[in-house]
């Protein structure tokens, strides 16, 4: 018997079933189906600037800094800004998202690259798929136009998120992605970014930056 | 059973579970916990008892066990109420005595109905009969130690604070991590005795730097390790069972201390 | 099995843990920690205990049909393009980990932090077989580069302090100048940094454990703080994911519930910061990721603790809560539980894995003070299994003589309640007498394990019983 077969009959001899039951087999599949809510916490179920308001709240707790502006347009100036501000060179790395893409990035000097990282880049910017009000936790999806290498190698990491999809909790997140890829679909890579990179290893001090981005800089864009 | 007093209507007949501890080594607390039941108007009687059966239960030994609590559970039958001055002999009764039966339905609905009248002393005087204060007197500041079962077992946290608060001359200090195992564990302290004493250092420590004269907690077995810590390490703290406090019986030198160092 | 284990040497593991000075100090830090920051996320959420309730009741079912979640979770896998393997035992899993390292021409593969690794001792069997393993996650690093094992599950290297990290640190990057100065913990984080960036770039596989498998989407998630995880299963061309079957769980709103108790029992943060959902290889036109993407599911002795009482054990989510608040684990550290798994969830776990026999002393090694189930994320009594281990060994007979006799000795007297009164008096009064001039005992026979560390208590000489007889009697009479 194959190891698998061996797994599978060793599990059903320890529950006392055959595996054919179909009365299992349909309690699996209609929860598989329907993936039923649990105990979804209060705190994020409120809505527009209350929403992005407790975001941003709960994304500077975990130690990301989060600034706003009214239009996509405003976004090239206001990382130049940051950058200026924490004395980091004005390069940028970037993936090809089309929301990236159609900022005026010649409004400033940032010298601006494209693609995955290789390790060698200090700052990057990213496009978020969403944000979850609950924790301030930023949900980023990998494809084509977004390198997941972007989101872990460089030192400075900037996101850019929509307001509009800032959500009250992680299962609006789920909705979402169902409705772009299909029930059951996902891409290859969803991160949950809460904050920057961090450990306690030692000595259970908290340091920033152990092996990704010392810092992650939010930028929430109004409109 | 027939020495029981008859019970007026409305006076609840209470088992006192003196606890084999109390019974042997201090039942001093035994008679507090008596006087306090009678003054909250209880009709007490203390039956022919031996042990709940807890220290063969936490070593594997259920045969044992089920025999001690059959004998428990046919000797505190008649009674309204069985109430212990030890969460710890509580919970066995409360929490583990139907799970002792699980497969033996008979037992398991007699254990049950045990389960569900048995209470620790504080949280019975509390919780059932609605005392909030006691007539006592009781200079000093004293620390309380929370054991572990009466605590996560019992919920057994502000019952004895809410009748402590009412002692006259009695200030209550917290100590820091005064809900952390003092390390006793039964067995466990002579089993792993090496491991219990640095358990009941930490414990020892904390009650010193509460700056009270005097410890107090629910459960003999805590209080004989923590006092017996106190003394080897010199620590000038004296110990009680809160239920002396509380029936304002303390006329007994502390856990630990000869008869003549009482009047000092 | 060949990851060595003291645990049968857990008495002499513990006294000397309990004698080292700088284990103690470094102790100290886990009891402040971790406590009052869970209990500090914990209140500022009000759903808290009902989420556990949820995280408890999705486990549970979950192991009720986990042999149809596996089968759902296989074909999602392989529907994304990955492969899956099964394991029956650590063996297995190793050869096939090393097949798949060979295939992709490994010299060098890092790991991100993973139990079940641990269980297996996989490093040592890829280091056997020429290949380099290289832990990624700080804690990891530090204890490989000293040979150990990790002492607590989420924090690995916490029996440590900085200074020992930094001569580990200068006795293996000899490559580095050696005037430089390491005496601030940054620095030493910096260090790794530099250092373990570029065997995250030069790695030809990428290994993980898994904190969660998803039926629904053929997903495996790994959480870390460090983003050490996601630098290995990206940058490498191969993602191998090492995972025992109970890490199942239905969906993604399933698993988002786990999450919400996970980094708050665990480190007492509202969510770790990085949370990592993956499904399959690269996808045509990626940028980046793996090209090829492995899962190997581990049974080692999970399936056969399926509708026994330790089945609740397979609930675990590995958050670390119960040693983070066990008195014992405080006072010993977790080297001296002498396997993989230390505290409350190793004495329940590790006998179920190598055996009772071996492992007896780490169930029986508890004061059943609760407070670990108190706080577990997905309310494993872990007490009531330790006792279950305590009581397989009673019917085995592998309690201590001393302890059995003992035991059989009380239980004679206790279920004979005339002989009991009456040996109780004598005693009592003959102790009481023997101690009334101090009140209390400093050697007493029989008892040394108790009057070596503090003194025994004398009694007060009658028993409760004979003296209420005697009171009673002359009320009534």
């Amino acid at each position: 018997m194959s190891a698998r077969d061996d797994i599978l009959a060793g599990i059903r001899r320890s529950l006392g079933v055959k595996g054919s039951e179909a009365i299992r087999r349909q309690i699996v599949q209609d929860r598989l189906e329907r993936a039923p809510r649990g105990v979804v916490p209060a705190r994020g179920q409120v809505s527009g600037e209350e929403r992005v308001g407790l975001f941003k709240t709960m994304a500077e707790a975990s130690l990301a800094t989060v600034t706003e502006v009214g239009s996509p347009g405003e976004v090239p100036q206001s990382i130049a800004l940051f950058l200026r501000n924490h004395n980091l060179p004005a390069t940028l790395r970037m993936g090809d998202d089309p929301r990236l893409q159609a900022m005026p990035w010649s409004d400033t000097t940032l010298e601006i690259s494209h693609g995955p990282s290789g390790g060698g880049d200090l700052n990057a910017v990213s496009h978020a798929f969403g944000g979850v009000a609950e924790t301030g936790t930023l949900a980023m999806i990998s494809g084509p136009e977004n390198p997941s290498t972007l989101n872990f190698l460089p030192d400075n990491h900037i996101i850019v998120v929509s307001a509009k999809d800032i959500t009250s909790d992680y299962e609006s997140v789920w909705n979402r992605v169902r409705f772009s890829f299909g029930k059951g679909g996902m891409p290859r890579t969803v991160n949950w970014i809460t904050g920057p990179s961090r450990s306690g290893d030692i000595e259970q001090t908290l340091l920033l930056g152990a092996h990704g981005p010392r810092r992650l800089h939010v930028i929430v864009v109004r409109e | 059973m027939s020495a029981l007093p008859s019970s007026r209507p409305g006076t609840p007949r209470v088992g006192l579970f003196v606890t084999c501890l109390v019974d042997l080594m201090r039942p001093s607390v035994g008679f507090a916990a008596v006087k306090l039941l009678e003054d909250a108007g209880c009709i007490v009687e203390a039956p022919v008892q031996t042990c709940c059966g807890q220290p063969a239960y936490n070593s594997g030994d259920r045969g044992t066990t089920r025999d001690l609590a059959m004998r428990m559970i046919e000797t505190f039958q008649g009674f309204d109420y069985v109430v212990a001055p030890s969460g710890s002999c509580a919970g066995m009764i409360r929490k583990h005595y139907p799970e002792l039966f699980e497969e033996d339905p008979n037992w398991r609905a007699k254990a049950s109905a045990l389960a569900a009248k048995t209470f620790e002393l504080t949280s019975f005087l509390v919780d059932v009969l609605g005392v909030t204060h006691v007539d006592a007197t009781f200079q000093g500041a004293v620390t309380y130690h929370d054991s572990c079962s009466g605590l996560r077992e019992l919920g057994v946290k502000t019952q004895p604070r809410l009748l402590l608060s009412g002692v006259k001359g009695l200030t209550l200090v917290e100590m820091n991590d005064s809900d952390v195992c003092c390390g006793f564990g039964g067995t466990f302290a002579v089993k792993y005795s090496d491991i219990s004493s640095s358990i009941v250092d930490a414990k020892a420590k904390n009650v010193e730097a509460a700056h009270a004269q005097t410890l107090l907690a629910g459960d003999l077995g805590c209080l004989m390790n923590m006092a017996g810590k106190l003394s080897r390490d010199g620590r000038p703290v004296e110990v009680r069972h809160v239920a002396e406090v509380l029936a304002n019986m303390t006329d007994e030198p502390a856990i630990g201390l000869a008869k003549d160092a009482a009047h000092k | 099995m060949t990851v060595h284990t003291t645990s049968p040497q857990f008495k002499q593991n513990a006294t000397r843990a309990l004698h080292d000075v700088q284990l103690q100090k470094a102790l100290n830090n886990v009891k402040q920690g971790f406590i009052d920051k869970r209990q500090a996320a914990a209140d500022k959420l009000p759903e808290f205990e009902a989420l556990r309730d949820s995280a408890r009741d999705i486990k549970n079912h979950t192991l009720e049909h986990l042999d149809l979640y596996l089968e759902a979770y296989e074909a999602k896998v392989k529907a994304s393009g990955g492969h899956v393997h099964f394991a029956r035992n650590a063996d297995e899993a190793r050869e096939i980990i090393l097949k798949i390292c060979r295939e992709a021409g490994a010299k060098t593969v890092t790991k991100g932090k993973s139990m079940i690794s641990e269980e297996i001792g996989i490093n040592h069997y890829l280091e056997a077989n020429g290949i380099t393993p290289v832990e990624t996650d700080l804690g990891e690093y530090i204890i490989q580069l000293r040979n150990e094992l990790p002492s607590h599950i989420i924090a690995p290297a916490v029996h440590l302090n900085a200074s020992q990290v930094e001569q580990d640190f200068r006795r293996v990057h000899t490559h580095l100048d050696a005037k430089r100065d390491l005496s601030e913990p940054v620095q030493l984080l910096t260090e790794a940094r530099a250092v373990l960036r570029e065997r995250f770039l030069a790695a030809d596989v990428g290994i993980t454990g898994a904190n969660f498998l998803v039926a629904e989407t053929g997903t495996s998630i790994i959480v870390t703080n460090e983003g050490n995880g996601d630098l290995t299963q990206i940058l490498p061309k191969t993602h191998v994911v090492l995972a025992s079957i109970e890490k199942l769980v239905p969906t993604l709103e399933d698993v988002s519930q786990l999450l919400r108790v996970l980094a708050r029992s665990a480190t007492g943060q509202e969510m770790s910061v990085y949370t990592t959902f993956s499904t399959g290889p690269r996808r045509p036109g990626d940028a980046d990721g793996p090209e090829n993407y492995h899962v190997v599911l581990i049974d080692n002795g999970r399936s056969s603790m399926l509708g026994t009482s330790f089945e609740e054990m397979l609930r675990c989510i590995r958050c670390g809560a119960c040693m983070n608040h066990c008195p014992v684990y405080h006072a010993v550290g977790g080297h001296a539980y002498g396997w993989v798994y230390p505290g409350p969830m190793g004495a329940v776990l590790t006998p179920s894995l190598i055996g009772v026999d071996k492992a007896g002393h780490l169930p029986n090694a508890s004061t059943f003070c609760g407070r670990c189930e108190s706080v577990c994320p997905v309310r494993i009594p872990l007490p009531k299994l330790m006792r279950h281990w305590r009581e397989r060994e009673f019917e085995r007979h592998l309690t201590p003589a001393s302890v059995r006799s003992g035991l059989n000795l009380w239980g004679f007297f206790a279920k004979r309640p005339a002989l009991y009164r009456f040996a109780t008096r004598a005693a009592m009064a003959t102790l009481g007498f023997a101690g009334r001039r101090r009140g209390r005992f400093s050697w007493l026979p029989l008892a040394k394990g108790w009057t070596k560390h503090r003194d025994f208590p004398a009694p007060q000489g009658e028993t409760f019983q004979a003296r209420w007889q005697r009171e009673r009697s002359r009320r009534t009479a």
